[in-house]
């Protein structure tokens, strides 16, 4: 049982990006990731969460080929693929309130009204949002409390794997803690596994079963 | 630091103020004129072919408040029933150019690729061309009517909703959130009803509004050019344009009434789109404290 990215090249309009990269994680296993500004570390994170189809090489999940991305993919497959982004402002759409924010996944999936309010409840009890933090719209939030939201919203479909694209870079240090704290207790509890993009080594030496290195690619794929 | 943090929320306040007396201003001449058309044809009906030979040219006066052209019509009154066909046409252009508009942006917006590439070269190319000009030749090629008119003004006034749509999908498709909403298990459908539409639509409904007032002169234009309504009938356009003709005898008020009417109400509504718009800019919503 993994998330395994095979032989990807991938970039935008032409200009590559990842050039033959390989990476695999593991039921309950949590990978690290780590690469200079440009090496694609997002990119792998899109092709991974099957939001980006790669020029060559492919995706398999759980021992399944996926091909495409996006909605040629089916939705009860990319809900097995959870994203946390880098930035939480980017990642939630203003208008939509905490509580909205949660429950969209559940809603996209037309899961019955009192299902979704349950859930909601409880994972908003997880990731510490109070009941006045959840009708709040994401301006009126601080970038920790909406991470915590989009944290919340990540883990509603219990995804098998979590992508976390630098996602505590822009955080405090009581609110990584919280985000960490959640991920492991929802690793522990289901056997989801997490990637963790970092630049920050202490932090990929405290929380990764081991660490991947992603190489700046030569100038010619560049 | 004190006079400094002192006098600047005063300016700020009279800034405010006058802001508010001009949208006051605006507010009360456009619902003025939309209650008046509405009301005329029950409180003041007009025989559109009636003249009044003994009534010629009449200065402005306590009985003919907008005076009489050469045909001893009631300039105000007329003015009245040109205002209801201009505010008709404008409103009714602005919502058909919208839809083509959204939908020619929409499909270049959400599909991307080839169907952008070709729908925006056809946008372009329109736009190459003169639209009045076009909208003459539209109109031409019609019988003189209501309808014809609208549709000369909407084929001609849809390309910059198009590219607002366009632009605007463009951006949001690759915004994250969206990027979060599919891998949460959003349809294309979701996608579009939740997390596009609610964003353009405010934009799209400017873009309307800001459209009206330019419609409305289109209208004024083709029918001073005796292309829009049939001359008998009240139009804007059509009494600037017969009011031409009394300017030589020193009847000024032929043209001007019609003309200071139009002038009225197509500021009011820009005037109110324009304060529409501030409203939806965060940033000048933050300086005018809206």
């Amino acid at each position: 049982m993994s998330l395994t990215a095979t032989g990807i090249r991938a970039g935008y309009r032409g200009h590559s990006v990842l050039d033959d990269v390989s990476l695999s994680i593991g039921a309950g296993e949590t990978v690290g990731l780590r690469g200079p500004s440009g090496s694609g570390k997002s990119t792998l994170v899109r092709v991974l969460a099957l939001l980006h189809t790669p020029d060559a090489g492919h995706v398999s999940l759980d021992g399944d080929r996926i091909d495409g991305a996006r909605h040629r993919v089916p939705a009860d497959v990319r809900t097995r693929i959870a994203v946390l982004f880098q930035s939480p402002r980017a990642a939630a759409d203003p208008r939509l309130s905490l509580a909205d924010l949660i429950a969209e996944p559940l809603r996209a999936l037309r899961r019955p009204r009192e299902h979704v309010a349950g859930r909601v409840a409880e994972l908003a009890d997880r990731a510490g949002l109070t009941a006045d933090l959840l009708t709040r719209r994401p301006h009126a939030v601080s970038d920790g409390q909406l991470q915590r939201a989009c944290l919340a919203r990540s883990l509603a479909h219990e995804p098998r794997y979590l992508l976390c694209d630098e996602a505590t870079t822009m955080l405090d240090a009581s609110t990584q803690a919280l985000v960490a704290t959640v991920i492991t207790e929802q690793q522990q509890r289901t056997g989801m596994g997490v990637l963790l993009v970092s630049h920050d080594p202490a932090l990929l030496a405290r929380r990764a079963d081991r660490t991947e290195d992603l190489p700046t690619p030569p100038a010619s794929v560049r | 630091m004190a006079d400094l943090a002192l006098a600047r929320p005063r300016r700020r306040t009279l800034r405010l103020r006058s802001g508010h007396v001009g949208t006051t201003l605006a507010a009360l001449v456009l619902a003025g004129a939309v209650l008046a058309g509405l009301a005329a044809p029950l409180l003041w009906p007009l025989d559109q072919s009636a003249i009044a030979l003994d009534n010629i040219a009449q200065p402005p006066s306590l009985a003919h408040p907008g005076g009489t052209d050469d045909l001893g019509r009631d300039g105000l009154h007329r003015s009245l029933y040109g205002l209801r066909v201009s505010l008709l046409v404008g409103l009714v252009a602005a919502v058909v150019a919208t839809v083509i508009g959204g939908l020619v942006g929409g499909i270049a917006g959400l599909l991307g690729g080839w169907p952008d590439r070709l729908l925006m070269r056809v946008v372009d190319t329109i736009s190459a061309l003169p639209h009045l000009l076009l909208g003459i030749f539209i109109v031409a090629m019609l019988r003189p009517s209501l309808g014809a008119v609208i549709l000369s003004i909407a084929l001609t006034h849809w390309l910059s909703t198009a590219r607002i749509v366009r632009s605007e999908l463009l951006s949001l498709r690759t915004r994250p959130f969206i990027d979060a909403a599919i891998a949460g298990g959003a349809s294309r459908a979701r996608i579009l009803r939740r997390h596009l539409l609610p964003h353009i639509l405010p934009k799209i409904a400017l873009a309307t509004t800001l459209m009206i007032p330019h419609a409305v002169w289109h209208e004024t234009s083709l029918s001073f050019l005796g292309l829009g309504l049939p001359p008998h009938l009240a139009s804007l356009g059509n009494m600037i344009n017969d009011g031409q003709r009394s300017l030589l005898t020193g009847a000024w008020w032929a043209s001007i009434v019609p003309g200071a009417v139009i002038v009225m109400v197509t500021l009011a509504i820009a005037a109110l789109a324009a304060r529409w718009r501030d409203r939806l800019d965060p940033r000048v919503r933050a300086e005018l404290n809206l």
